[in-house]
């Protein structure tokens, strides 16, 4: 997933109390996070279709989910979130039902794009980028390649104090579910105490939390072994090709970055075009290409050359692993059980 | 104070402080008594629970976990920062203004890049365990980094400067002769520093600690990266309230609590400064 580092968070914290939908009608407004599509894209577009566009910056979810719910999702045309963050969209009445029609390159989707538990059916998103959730580590440091969740919740004594884990509530807590086996939504109180009390232990042995430098510190030795995104795995691996990534035995989650239309756009034919012009097989494979991240595109990721995958090996898990994986869901309620109990987690000595 | 004209003046200032802080600062905390909707919207359903949590004992115990960092840092910069005041305020004065600028030099530079200096010192691979070895240390270095002690440093490192000004304020403003009659009748140099240059310096300690204090305890990016996320501080619970959980009403509760505990310390802080000068002005 897509995070920009904290500097950035923070000042959108300012942006979220600053200005709501300010933006006038007239170009197309898309809001993508920073460096998620190429530098031209928009020039790309406009120059393409003749329709004038603008692309806005968010730094997290949160932030655009702020500023869309507050709008009434008046001011944005296309917004590139994820997954759960479309559903609450859907769920809110902001998203656009999709009309196929206006949307050919679709047909470039792999079928399991259209298979997707949030959105079967591609109903009110379009999958942009996908990617599973698992332990990146230096080959040259462990003794044994890591294969379990518990090998970084309990790691071994050479390990310990040099692992890191993601900060944020889902996939911290994720990590204690999948070990444990249960569902990465799970909501039952008494199971999440059970993993709060598993990641409290795994706590004493890490060196950190961390969401935007874990790769770093696997290259610079600081860390051994990480819980990591994939396509953020890789930038450590184009550093350093002893750093390796495996998805652990009890499995991933399955995260997607979706682009989703605004029902109270203005520019609707336009936001079509947009999303249409994004799934056209070069546009798409930019981000594999460029971002390390796998696109759900079957055109583009057929077109990456033989040694990109042999670098990044896991830019090759097939769809049909993929969507074994559960995808992250919106939990409603039970999002404020987490983030109490992430809390817990973080404040316990 | 007969002649009030003057004050138009402030109109500009208090018109930007009103429009731009007060105004917004009001809207949040009266988010603090509505709920949060499904979807991290506002309900506007009247309620007292979101206060009531803050002094539930899990964010209670934050609370005075950020108290206790944030009183040593203060306490760690004034006694440094008071240190290098009275050096400067000593040192010749057309010197002084040099040194005072060395003081301040950090402030050129940004917060972020400021902290992840101390990264870069303290990591595992860092500068400090690099000249460690190489000065012949073999053994395992202590974990320096992702510490509460690297958060202090960083902390203490931040805001120094701003102890050093507070400080230096009052002691070059200190008449040396008063210093020389405490010696002339008798008092040990230390003897005049504890009871008659410390006194009167007193309302820079208090600025100096007060405002270490009150900009530590809401400080959200040093806890984050020094202390690794694994120590959380109030403003980390601020933050992930707006900006993770999406629980905009307990964050703008736990936002009241804090601008109240740093309101109250701040109206201290003027009391005592006040009671100082004023003192001051009976000795005359």
């Amino acid at each position: 997933m897509k995070r920009k580092i904290l500097a950035t968070s923070a000042l959108s914290a300012v942006a979220v109390f600053g200005m709501s939908g300010a933006l006038l009608a007239g170009d197309l407004v898309v809001s993508n996070w920073d460096g998620y599509m190429a530098p031209d894209a928009i020039e790309a577009f406009s120059a393409e279709t003749g329709n004038g566009a603008e692309l806005v910056l968010h730094g997290t979810n949160e932030e655009i989910m702020g500023k869309l719910i507050a709008s009434k999702g008046k001011g944005y045309d296309v917004v590139f979130v994820s997954s759960p963050f479309a559903e609450v969209l859907h769920n809110l009445g902001l998203a656009e039902t999709l009309d196929h029609a206006k949307l050919p390159n679709l047909a470039n989707l792999y079928p399991e794009a259209g298979e997707l538990a949030h959105d079967p059916g591609n109903m009110f998103s379009v999958p942009y980028a996908w990617g599973t959730t698992g332990l990146c580590y230096r080959s040259d440091a462990l003794a044994e390649a890591p294969g379990s969740w518990m090998d970084l919740l309990s790691p071994a004594e050479d390990v310990s104090g040099k692992t890191t884990m993601l900060a944020t509530d889902r996939w911290l807590l994720g990590a204690g579910f999948l070990a444990k086996g249960y569902s990465v939504n799970e909501t039952d109180p008494d199971k999440v105490a059970e993993v709060r009390d598993l990641l409290i232990d795994a706590k004493h042995t890490l060196l950190a939390y961390d969401d935007t430098t874990f790769y770093a510190k696997l290259v610079s030795g600081e860390a051994e072994l990480v819980q990591a995104w994939d396509g953020w795995c890789n930038y450590g691996i184009a550093e350093n090709s002893d750093i390796k990534y495996v998805i652990p035995e009890e499995g991933s989650d399955l995260w997607v970055d979706t682009m989703v239309i605004l029902k109270n756009s203005e520019n609707k034919d336009a936001a079509y075009d947009f999303v249409n012009f994004i799934l056209d097989a070069k546009n798409h494979g930019w981000a594999a290409e460029n971002i390390l991240y796998k696109v759900p595109n079957k055109p583009a990721m057929e077109s990456l050359s033989e040694d990109f995958l042999a670098s990044y090996p896991n830019m090759a898990i097939s769809p049909e692993e993929l969507i074994t994986y559960e995808q992250l869901r919106d939990v409603g309620e039970a999002q404020r059980l987490y983030a109490r109990t992430v809390s817990e987690i973080k404040a316990a000595p | 104070m007969k002649d009030r004209k003057p004050l138009y003046l402030m109109t500009p200032a208090l018109a930007w402080l009103t429009a731009f802080m007060v105004i917004p600062c009001l809207l949040i905390l009266a988010l603090a008594f509505f709920r949060r909707g499904l979807y991290g919207g506002i309900e506007y359903t009247f309620t007292l629970e979101n206060l009531a949590l803050v002094f539930d004992p899990l964010y209670a115990g934050i609370f005075l976990k950020s108290a206790a960092i944030a009183g040593l840092s203060a306490l760690i910069a004034v006694i440094i920062g008071y240190a290098a005041a009275f050096a400067i305020a000593a040192a010749p004065s057309r010197r002084q203004p040099i040194l005072l600028f060395f003081a301040v030099l950090p402030f050129w530079s940004n917060y972020l890049v400021r902290t992840y200096a101390w990264i870069v010192l303290l990591n595992r691979e860092g500068l400090i365990t690099g000249l460690a070895r190489w000065l012949g240390y073999d053994a395992e270095m202590p974990r320096l980094l992702y510490t509460e002690g690297a958060v202090v440093v960083g902390l203490v490192y931040n805001y120094l400067p701003f102890v050093i000004l507070a400080c230096y304020a009052p002691l070059s403003r200190l008449n040396p002769e008063i210093a020389e009659a405490s010696r002339d009748l008798g008092a040990s140099s230390w003897t005049t520093f504890r009871r008659v240059v410390l006194p009167m310096t007193v309302p820079g300690i208090a600025t100096g600690f007060v405002f270490v204090f009150v900009l530590s305890i809401g400080n959200f990016v040093t806890p984050a990266l020094l202390g690794g996320g694994q120590f959380q501080m109030i403003g980390n619970l601020i933050y992930a309230q707006f900006l993770t959980a999406n629980d905009w009403p307990f964050g703008a509760a736990l936002s009241m609590v804090l601008i109240a505990i740093m309101m109250g310390l701040l109206t201290l802080q003027t009391f005592a400064t006040e009671r100082a000068s004023g003192a001051k002005r009976e000795e005359s």
